[in-house]
């Protein structure tokens, strides 16, 4: 069970989390999401936070409600691909700002990568 | 759907002004948050909407009229505080409220005696402090009422037992009910409230929905509640 940082709206982790596991093939092309009552009871969040992920992912085109049966996972592989790659993205901004806020430069933050050292901190 | 409105509503214990014109407007759907320290007037506000106390001013409305025995039959006040006989057992309580409240599902209650691994014959002097709080929540939820007012459930309430009554609440919810929580323990329900309601010394100095209150100031509603309360 994930620890929300309750700093930033919920929807928005719960909306990564989910697209986070669809990346992985945790959740595949066509599965059934759970309803979101199931998602609220899961995470421990309010059943309209939970209902507002599903509204959101609608909006995106990864999922998709079938009247009476619940929300499902698009079928369409095309969307998954970008979606592991938008998270990718967002993530290396993210550790780029933050180095350098630290006050590296873009070629000593490339050097660090490089860097074999850092392989042993990593799985 | 507004189900619940006060306005310019206060209360008085002699010199004392527990509330001093609270303005609130509850809609079905929702799980709201009434948060502030100690002598703030939760438990105030909302035995004011429950009828267990008379306001000193104001207004209270219920279901678009004046709060009346009829409203407050669909209204369900859970205190903070055990209230049972020591000669009671689980079985006895459900009795008890059977008989107290026409809304007084036997068979919801079954089902979350089982889902708070409780017994109908356990004695109310066995019970730990968390397992009476778990049977508070399973005898007021049970109750088929429109307006649930839940005062501190989880105080002094072990982990586990605090998950199974936030997951019974987050449960309850339906688009024809609403569930107002009042707790110190702001970090644990944050993520389960739609709105939040700060009261200090008796008036409201934040009413806003949670996620807005995150996305707009970057910062947790404990954090929020930190920066609000810090000289309380």
């Amino acid at each position: 069970m994930i620890k929300f940082d309750s700093k930033s709206p919920i929807y928005l982790q719960v909306m990564n989390e989910i697209k986070k596991q669809l990346a992985l093939g945790e959740i595949k092309p066509g599965d059934k999401l759970p309803s979101s009552r199931e998602l609220a009871v899961l995470y421990s969040i309010n059943p309209n936070t939970a209902s507002r992920v599903y509204k959101e992912l609608e909006a995106m085109g990864i999922c998709f409600k079938k009247r009476g049966l619940g929300t499902f996972v698009t079928k369409e592989i095309n969307m998954i691909k970008p979606i592991k790659q938008d998270m990718a993205r967002d993530y290396v901004i993210a550790f780029i700002t933050s180095m350098r806020d630290l006050g590296y430069k873009k070629e000593e933050i490339i050097d660090i990568l490089k860097n074999k050292e850092w392989d042993n901190g990593i799985d | 759907m507004e189900l619940i409105k006060t306005t310019n509503l206060s209360k008085k214990f002699g010199r004392n002004i527990a509330l001093d014109g609270v303005e609130i407007s509850l809609e079905a759907g929702k799980i709201y948050g009434v948060l502030g320290p100690n002598g703030s007037g939760k438990s105030t506000l909302m035995r004011l909407i429950s009828g267990l106390y008379s306001k000193s001013n104001g207004h209270i409305e219920a279901f678009s009229n004046p709060l009346s025995v009829e409203s407050k039959k669909h209204i369900a006040y859970m205190p903070t505080e055990s209230f049972f006989y020591d000669y009671m057992n689980i079985g006895s309580t459900a009795m008890y409220f059977s008989d107290f409240f026409e809304d007084f599902d036997n068979d919801r209650f079954d089902l979350l005696l089982k889902e708070m691994g409780l017994e109908k014959s356990m004695k109310i002097p066995s019970l730990s402090s968390g397992m009476n709080a778990k049977l508070r929540v399973a005898l007021t939820m049970s109750r088929k009422a429109t307006v649930y007012l839940i005062d501190e459930p989880l105080n002094g309430v072990d982990l586990v037992a605090r998950d199974l009554i936030l997951k019974t609440v987050i449960n309850s919810l339906s688009q024809d009910n609403l569930i107002v929580l009042s707790s110190h323990q702001i970090d644990i329900i944050e993520n389960v409230l739609d709105e939040v309601i700060f009261l200090k010394e008796g008036t409201i100095v934040l009413n806003k929905e949670a996620e807005d209150a995150r996305a707009s100031s970057g910062k947790s509603i404990v954090q929020l509640y930190k920066e609000v309360f810090k000289d309380a």
